[in-house]
C-alpha cells in the first residue's frame, strides 16, 4: 500500500509525479473534448484518426533523420503524426460524402490501411542506422519511462487549448449533436463542425500518443463521457464531469502504475476508467442498472397491488402468485385469500379512485393526464381536495364494497 | 401575394419552359418563393422541378401522398439536403442570406429523445443563431425563453429532461424553440403528426396567433380532412407540383383525385369536398 499512497502523492520519485500530473491532464482534456464526440456517434472516427497517425510518426522521423537531425524531437514526431491523423479523416469524410460506402466500412478501411503503412514504415526506420534506439513503438501502447518536463508542458498547453476550444463551441457542437438538420437550417454548416469537433479529438490524441499510446487513446476519449452520462441529463455539465473523471482515471492510474514495477501506465488509466464506468452503471441514480431495477420493482409492485385490490372490491378470485404474496405481506388478505378488513377497506378505497380517474379523464381531457399511469399513482398526488370533491359530487354517493 | 390565385393548375411550369422566370417572379414581399427546384437521390427525383409561392400572414399546407417529397421539399427549400437545381427566395432574398427571418420545426422523430438536455435547454437552442458563441443566455433571453414555453403551455415542464416528455410534449417543445427565433417565416414538417388532441389545438392556437400578427406559416400536413379548417392556402404535391391556391378554390375533388391518383376513395373525396366547400 505504502508504494500506492507515495505515488498518489507525488512522492515516487520526479518522473513518476510528472507522469501522473501529466495523465490527469491528458484525461480531463481527453473526457472534455470527448463528450461531443460521444454525443454525436462519432467515437470509431477517432479511433481511425488514432491509428492514422502511425505511418506520420514514423514519416516525420524519416525526414527529420535526412535532415540531418536524430529524428526524435518530439514535437517534430507530434507535427508528423498529426498530418497524417488529419489525412486519415478526411479521407473518411471524402468516402462518405462522394460514394455510397457507409462510414463504418470508410472507418474500417482508413484505420486498416494507415495503420499498416505505418508498420510498414516502422519497419523501415529499424532498418535505418538512427533507428534502433528510436523507440518509436512506444507510441503503439505508450511509454512514460523517459518522460521528460517538456512533455508534460506539452500536454499541459495542448490539453488546455482543447478544453477551451470544446466550451467556446458547446453550442454549435451541442447542436449539430441534438438535431443536425435544425442546425442546418439555422445556418450552422454541419461540416465545418464536425471537422472542427474531430480537430479537437486529433489535438488530444496527439499530445496523448507518448503517454497512452496511439492504440488506447479512443479509450480515454469515450469512456469518460459514456460514465459522465449517468451522473447528468444536460450536455454541458458533462463537459466538466468528463473532463473530472478522465483526470481521476489519469492520476489514480499513473499512480497505480508507478506503485508495482512494470506495470504499464496507458493500460492502468484505460482500466481505471473502465471502472469507474462500471461503478457509475451499477450505482448511478435514475440511469444506473440498480436505481432502474428497484424502479421497475416498485412500479410492478404498484400494479399487482392495484389490480389485486380491484379483484378484491369486485369479488374476483386472484389467481397471481406474486399478487397474492404482496397482498398478504401487507395484511391486506389472509393466506386463503379472503380479505382482512384493512384490505376491504382498501378495495373500496381503490375502486372508487378507480372511478374518480374516470371522470377526471372526461373532465381533463387536455391536460396530458395520459402520460401519467392513472389508478397506480394516488389520485391525491395528482387533483388538489376540491377537485376530487367535484368528481365525488359527479359519481354520487359511494357504494360499499360487498353489499352486493 | 406575388401572384394571383392559381385558376388553372399549372401556369409557371409553362412558363419554365420558356426558359424565363414567371412574370411576377419571386416577389419582395412574398415569404416563400421556389423556382423550378429539384432533389434526386440517384437519378430518381424525389421532387422535381417544383415552383410555389407562399402568401404572407397565412396559414399554408403542402399536401400529398406518402413519398410525394412533401418533407424532402421543404428541407431542401432551407438548404437543409442539397438542391439537384432550384432556386429558394425568402421575403426576396436568396435563402442562406435570410436564416434570421426563417424558423424550421423538424419532426420530432427526427432527434433522440435520450439526449441529455432538457425542456428550456432545447428552447434556448433557438437562440443560438441570436447569442452566437459566446453571448449570454441568461437573463432576458432566458425569460423569453421561459415565455415561449408558456405560449405552448409547457412552462411547468421547463426542467425536465426531454427523454419523459410524451409525442405532442415533444412537438411543442420543437414549436417553443422556433417561436423562440422570433422569425417571419414559419416551416413546419409534419405538425400534427401523432400528437394528443389537446396539443393539436394547442398548436393551431399558437399558430393562429403568429398568422395574426402578420408572419407566414407553412406546415407539411398529412391529415386532409383538417386542411379546410386549418389553412388559407394549399400546395398539392406529387413529386411535381400538382396545384397551388387558397384552399376554397384548389382544394377540390378533382385536385385531389390528380395529386392521389387511385389512393383515394371516392368515398372519402365526396366527403372532403362537402367540407371544402363549406
Amino acid at each position: 500500500m505504502a508504494p500506492l499512497l507515495d505515488a498518489l502523492l507525488l512522492q515516487a520519485g520526479y518522473n513518476a509525479a510528472l507522469v501522473a500530473v501529466g495523465a490527469a491532464l491528458l484525461g480531463f482534456a481527453a473526457g472534455a473534448s470527448g463528450t461531443f464526440l460521444f454525443l454525436r456517434k462519432r467515437a470509431l472516427v477517432s479511433d481511425a484518426v488514432a491509428h492514422a497517425t502511425l505511418p506520420g510518426i514514423a514519416l516525420a522521423f524519416i525526414v527529420m533523420v535526412a535532415m540531418g537531425g536524430d529524428g526524435r524531437s518530439l514535437v517534430g514526431l507530434l507535427a508528423g503524426s498529426a498530418i497524417t491523423a488529419w489525412i486519415g479523416l478526411l479521407a473518411i469524410e471524402a468516402m462518405v460524402r462522394h460514394t455510397r460506402l457507409a462510414e463504418d466500412t470508410a472507418i474500417g478501411a482508413v484505420l486498416g490501411v494507415f495503420f499498416g503503412l505505418g508498420v510498414v514504415l516502422l519497419t523501415v526506420v529499424q532498418v535505418m542506422g538512427a533507428g534502433r534506439q528510436a523507440g518509436l513503438e512506444g507510441f503503439l501502447l505508450g511509454s512514460t519511462a523517459g518522460m521528460l518536463f517538456q512533455d508534460a508542458v506539452i500536454i499541459a498547453l495542448g490539453g488546455a487549448v482543447a478544453v477551451g476550444l470544446t466550451w467556446v463551441f458547446r453550442r454549435p457542437m451541442l447542436l449539430v449533436a441534438f438535431d443536425a438538420d435544425y442546425a442546418a437550417a439555422t445556418g450552422h454548416d454541419l461540416r465545418r463542425i464536425d471537422l472542427a469537433m474531430m480537430g479537437l479529438v486529433l489535438a488530444v490524441t496527439v499530445i496523448g500518443l507518448k503517454l497512452v499510446g496511439l492504440i488506447l487513446i479512443v479509450a480515454l476519449l469515450i469512456i469518460p463521457p459514456v460514465t459522465a452520462r449517468f451522473w447528468t441529463d444536460r450536455a454541458m455539465s458533462m463537459i466538466w464531469i468528463s473532463g473530472a473523471m478522465g483526470g481521476v482515471s489519469g492520476y489514480l492510474g499513473a499512480a497505480l502504475s508507478a506503485s508495482a514495477p512494470a506495470l504499464p501506465t496507458g493500460p492502468i488509466i484505460v482500466l481505471v476508467a473502465a471502472g469507474l464506468f462500471t461503478a457509475s452503471l451499477l450505482v448511478a441514480p435514475g440511469r444506473g442498472v440498480l436505481a432502474t431495477l428497484i424502479r421497475h420493482r416498485r412500479f410492478q409492485h404498484r400494479v399487482h397491488r392495484r389490480q389485486g385490490l380491484l379483484a378484491l372490491a369486485a369479488h374476483h378470485p386472484i389467481r397471481e402468485g406474486y399478487t397474492l404474496r404482496l397482498l398478504a405481506r401487507e395484511g391486506l388478505v389472509r393466506a386463503d385469500g379472503v380479505a382482512t378488513e384493512t384490505g376491504r377497506a382498501q378495495a373500496a378505497k381503490i375502486a372508487r379512485d378507480e372511478r374518480r380517474w374516470q371522470v377526471a379523464r372526461e373532465i381533463h381531457q387536455d391536460a396530458g393526464l395520459t402520460g401519467r399511469y392513472d389508478g397506480l399513482t394516488p389520485i391525491e398526488q395528482v387533483f388538489t381536495a376540491d377537485e376530487i370533491a367535484e368528481f365525488d359530487r359527479r359519481l354520487g354517493p359511494p357504494k360499499a364494497v360487498g353489499a352486493t | 401575394m406575388a401572384r394571383g390565385p392559381a385558376a388553372t393548375p399549372n401556369p409557371t411550369v409553362a412558363a419554365r419552359d420558356g426558359r424565363v422566370l414567371p412574370a411576377a417572379g419571386p416577389g419582395t414581399g412574398t415569404p416563400l418563393a421556389v423556382r423550378g427546384l429539384t432533389v434526386s437521390y440517384g437519378e430518381n427525383p424525389a421532387v422535381f422541378s417544383v415552383d410555389a409561392d407562399f402568401p404572407p400572414a397565412a396559414m399554408s399546407a403542402i399536401v400529398g401522398p406518402n413519398g410525394a417529397g412533401k418533407s424532402t421539399f421543404l428541407k431542401a427549400s432551407l438548404g437543409v439536403i442539397p438542391r439537384l437545381a432550384g432556386e429558394v427566395h425568402v421575403f426576396g432574398k436568396p435563402v442562406e442570406q435570410a436564416r434570421a427571418r426563417i424558423a424550421y420545426v423538424p419532426q420530432r422523430a427526427s432527434v433522440d429523445w435520450d439526449f441529455p438536455t432538457t425542456v428550456i435547454d432545447v428552447v434556448k437552442m433557438g437562440l443560438y443563431r441570436e447569442v452566437g458563441l459566446l453571448g449570454r443566455l441568461s437573463g432576458a433571453r432566458s425569460t423569453r425563453a421561459m415565455r415561449c414555453l408558456d405560449r405552448v403551455g409547457m412552462a411547468d415542464f421547463a426542467h425536465r429532461q426531454i427523454g419523459q416528455l410524451s409525442g405532442g410534449q415533444q412537438q411543442r417543445v420543437f414549436l417553443a424553440r422556433a417561436l423562440a427565433q422570433d422569425a417571419d417565416l414559419y416551416l413546419l414538417d409534419e405538425p400534427f403528426a401523432g400528437v394528443d388532441a389537446a396539443t393539436e389545438r394547442a398548436i393551431i392556437d399558437v399558430l393562429r396567433d403568429l398568422k395574426a400578427e402578420g408572419r407566414a406559416i407553412v406546415a407539411v400536413h398529412h391529415d386532409l380532412s383538417t386542411v379546410p379548417a386549418y389553412f388559407d392556402h394549399v400546395f398539392l404535391i406529387n413529386v411535381r407540383r400538382i396545384a397551388e391556391g387558397p384552399v376554397a378554390t384548389t382544394f377540390t375533388p378533382e385536385t385531389l383525385q390528380a395529386t392521389y391518383g387511385g389512393r383515394l376513395a371516392a368515398t372519402h373525396l365526396d366527403e372532403l369536398a362537402i367540407t371544402g366547400g363549406a
